[in-house]
């Protein structure tokens, strides 16, 4: 801690309050939606009266996999963002080794477009895909988000596996090319395996952050059983009367689950990705 | 392209070339989908633009000039979208600059389980748009919520706000749940861009007498600069293309009081049909982001140039 913000922060027990404060606002929510998801319909339905739900119970749980068929759109999501992931890795490692090590012409300017494309508005992006898509056949089905979500998964990518091989040492590979490896074979065995917590690292981001992905699957998607998770969670829980939010957030905690493990167990990593070159 | 150092000889320049050939083919994946990504949309976006396409009445379609934009400029909604976005932008990004500042400076200081609480506050960056979106709708509930909940277990006015009813109440709680999400990618920033500052620095500022206030102001936040930049951008252009949260929280409600410029562009792809007068607001979209990318950048490198 810069000794110079310290007294600005307050010590001792303010401190400790501040640091409450974060982590409250951070989790409770979470706990929240956690109490609420198990409530019955009933109990839900007379409104918050209570901190803890009076009779605890994962009806919602199982209606969301039984009535409902939420079990489709899990499947759905995970296979569109194992796919986009690994496509977007398999080109971002190409193209980022490219522009580490192979000396192009308008490096600068291919990481330029890189960024700026990461920088596309999305929803500019909509109604032109839409139309192909149309004229194809290929809307109402998950591979064409393939496509699409390459534009959150390869700009980060890309750039986090640049800065990782420029930081690799040439000499590495040059052995490898010396005793006669192609290019591709010293990419392949010698610079991949060494580079293997980036490569690691970009394909968690990736995956977050296709998985994250609302507006193309909205704008694609027509037919409930070709839903991605998110797209399936917004139309759960809806009734003629009332908008059963225990139901909604039974899937929200299904759905959360898995990303605060993965936050858990890479976070040194994400973290560094993420901020990877946002100080140099 | 030019070369550093010692001019090479044959042999290597032959194998540079045959790399540079190598390197062409590497990028040229990830470009072309790139450019079907980006650059194709826009390029059809601005056709479109002038052009009369309505899905539903396909009969119509044809060349109309500059209508499409005309309309736009001089529609009321339009311009009060407009108004509402950018003004969304601006209060949203200082605040939520300021409160990732404070929480990066929490986290920048040696605790016991800073890992712990840092883990934390990743959660909230990592969970899908739509699960924030939907947290925050059950929580502002206005019968089941925690929010009222809260208000009426503290008695203090307001326990039965119905709060996506009234644009300012409705506005607060998208600006909540945009805030839960992206505070936490903020402080990630600034606590890496905070960690790059050598603490000698404070010693020699201590000494010439600056107290704490003087110190954030004169030395944290100028050295910040471009962390504090790269923050910057992220936020605004996610601020200002702000879609998703509206969509789940508001639908655009009350009226069309938290409509957005991105809602307003899907409303016109996906509800009106009408591609013409979207591809004319992509363009606008892609405009103001290209512009604001591209003043940061500008921002970034003058500052870059200006401490070596």
């Amino acid at each position: 801690m810069t000794a110079g913000v310290r007294p600005l922060l307050l010590r001792g027990v303010g401190f400790a309050a501040l640091v409450a404060v974060i982590v409250a606002t951070s989790i409770f929510p979470f706990l929240w939606i956690l109490r609420t998801s198990l409530q019955s319909d009933a109990e839900f339905g007379q409104g918050a009266t209570r901190l803890l739900p009076r009779h605890p119970t994962f009806d919602s749980y199982v209606s969301n996999f039984t009535e409902q068929d939420f079990l489709r759109p899990l499947v759905n999501s995970t296979v569109v963002c194992a796919v986009s992931t690994v496509v977007s890795v398999l080109f971002a490692t190409l193209a980022a080794y490219a522009l580490s090590r192979l000396r192009i012409a308008g490096t600068g300017l291919v990481l330029g477009f890189v960024l700026l494309a990461g920088f596309f508005p999305v929803l500019a992006m909509v109604g032109p895909l839409f139309l192909l898509y149309r004229k194809l056949g290929f809307l109402d089905s998950g591979y064409p988000l393939v496509l699409a979500y390459m534009v959150y998964t390869l700009p980060i990518a890309t750039w986090l596996l640049k800065n990782f091989f420029d930081q690799l040492p040439a000499s590495l590979e040059e052995a490898a090319l010396i005793d006669g490896a192609t290019r591709l074979q010293a990419l392949r065995y010698v610079v991949v395996p060494v580079a293997m917590p980036g490569v690691f690292t970009a394909a968690i981001l990736s995956f977050i952050l296709a998985w994250n992905d609302f507006a193309f699957a909205l704008s694609f998607l027509q037919t409930p059983s070709e839903f991605t998770a998110p797209l399936a969670i917004v139309n759960l829980g809806q009734s003629q009367y009332q908008v059963f939010y225990n139901r909604i957030d039974a899937a929200v905690v299904v759905i959360t689950l898995p990303v605060v493990l993965l936050v858990l167990l890479a976070q040194r990593r994400i973290v560094a990705g993420l901020t990877a070159g946002a100080v140099k | 392209m030019t070369f550093r150092g010692a001019p090479p000889r044959p042999a290597a320049s032959r194998l540079r070339r045959n790399d540079r050939r190598l390197g062409y083919l590497l990028i040229a994946p990830e470009i072309l989908v790139l450019l079907a990504v980006t650059a194709f949309p826009l390029a059809y976006n601005a056709w479109n633009s002038v052009r009369h396409v309505d899905l539903t009445d396909p009969a119509t379609t044809g060349f109309v000039g500059a209508a499409n934009y005309r309309a736009l400029l001089s529609s009321d909604e339009f311009r009060a979208t407009l108004g509402r976005t950018v003004a969304y932008t601006v209060v949203s990004v200082a605040v939520q600059l300021a409160i990732g500042m404070v929480v990066a400076l929490v986290l920048h200081r040696r605790f016991r389980g800073r890992a712990l609480v840092r883990a934390a506050v990743l959660i909230p960056w990592a969970v899908p748009t739509v699960v924030c979106a939907m947290l925050w709708k059950t929580m502002f509930d206005p019968r089941t919520g925690f929010v009222n909940y809260l208000l009426g277990l503290a008695h203090l006015p307001g326990s039965d706000t119905t709060w996506m009813a009234g644009p300012w109440t409705a506005w607060f709680a998208i600006f909540v749940a945009d805030a839960w999400k992206t505070v936490p990618f903020v402080a990630l920033i600034l606590l890496a861009g905070l960690q790059v500052i050598p603490e000698d620095i404070y010693e020699a500022a201590r000494m010439d007498g600056a107290d704490a206030w003087q110190q954030f102001w004169r030395l944290t936040v100028p050295l910040l600069k471009p962390a504090l930049l790269v923050a910057l951008v992220f936020r605004t252009l996610s601020a200002l293309l702000v879609f998703d949260v509206v969509f789940i929280m508001t639908g655009g409600g009350p009226g069309d009081t938290t409509e957005t410029l991105a809602y307003l562009n899907w409303q016109a792809f996906l509800v009106d049909s009408n591609f013409g007068a979207g591809g004319a607001v992509s363009i606008v979209l892609v405009a103001m982001s290209l512009a604001i990318a591209g003043a940061y950048t500008r921002l970034l490198r003058t500052d870059r140039e200006a401490t070596p």
